[in-house]
């Protein structure tokens, strides 16, 4: 359904691409996350933001794609920055200690920028 | 012994009903006057506890039982919650359900971690009639 589409949008930039996500991404919702970032980090962008300030709640299924993605960006040698991450998303990137393993900025125009 | 709880669920092993389990719990929790973060982190607790028993105990099956039993479990001292959830699944030695350690960076794996560090008390029994029981408490701190 449309509705609960986790992905919004995905922009070019001129170094990499932008994927903007919203609404709760669980264990229903990651596989949809998963493909897109996969298919992203495929295309060996040297950036590869993903906007999460529009997701209300992320489980470890939602933070486990974007591990994925990482470790796609590190062998590839390019950066993966998130941002706009809510107090109950920054949550769980907390209790699993991967707030100092990603780049994490304020907003989408800092991720730009960074 | 049998047990009492004000909140008893019976899902299917499909991830769009896990919403519906977290969205039950926050409300109960809040009721019971835990605060918006603590209510996130025991919701997600849970959420990670259905999470497991759908892809590892249920191996992805989406037609199968899983309980999901709340309520208060006050002390002298302190509000808490008694979380139940009870499956049908394959049953597991109790010492071989651990998270995977943190500094190895990897996708996956973080799930029991996440319970173990939200909640006060996370035991996992295979039941007598079959499938695993897993029983977490948490109190207000």
């Amino acid at each position: 359904m449309s509705d609960n589409n986790p992905i919004v949008n995905t922009e070019a930039l001129s170094d990499g691409t932008m994927l903007t996500l919203q609404g709760e991404i669980d264990l229903s919702q990651s596989p949809t996350v998963r493909a897109s970032l996969l298919e992203m980090a495929q295309a060996k962008p040297q950036r590869l933001i993903v906007d999460l300030t529009a997701v209300s709640y992320m489980d470890s299924s939602g933070v486990a794609t974007l591990v994925e993605a990482l470790q796609q960006q590190r062998k590839n040698k390019g950066q993966m920055i998130l941002c706009g991450l809510q107090p109950k998303v920054r949550s769980i990137f907390e209790i699993a200690r991967l707030d100092l393993v990603f780049t994490i900025v304020d907003n989408a125009e800092a991720a730009k920028s960074a | 012994m049998s047990e009492s709880f004000e909140v008893e669920l019976r899902i299917l092993s499909r991830p769009e009903h896990l919403c519906v389990v977290r969205q039950a719990l926050s409300a109960a929790l809040n009721r019971y006057g835990f605060d918006d973060g603590t209510c996130a982190q025991i919701a997600l607790a849970l959420d990670e506890a259905l999470a497991n028993v759908i892809r590892h105990g249920y191996q992805g099956r989406d037609d199968q039982p899983i309980w999901v039993k709340f309520g208060r479990a006050d002390t002298a001292q302190q509000k808490g919650v008694h979380i139940v959830v009870e499956d049908l699944a394959e049953q597991v030695p109790p010492e071989k359900i651990a998270g995977r350690d943190l500094e190895d960076i990897r996708p996956g794996g973080l799930g029991v971690h996440i319970m173990k560090q939200v909640m006060d008390d996370v035991q996992f029994t295979p039941r007598p009639e079959g499938g695993m029981r897993l029983e977490m408490k948490r109190s207000q701190s």
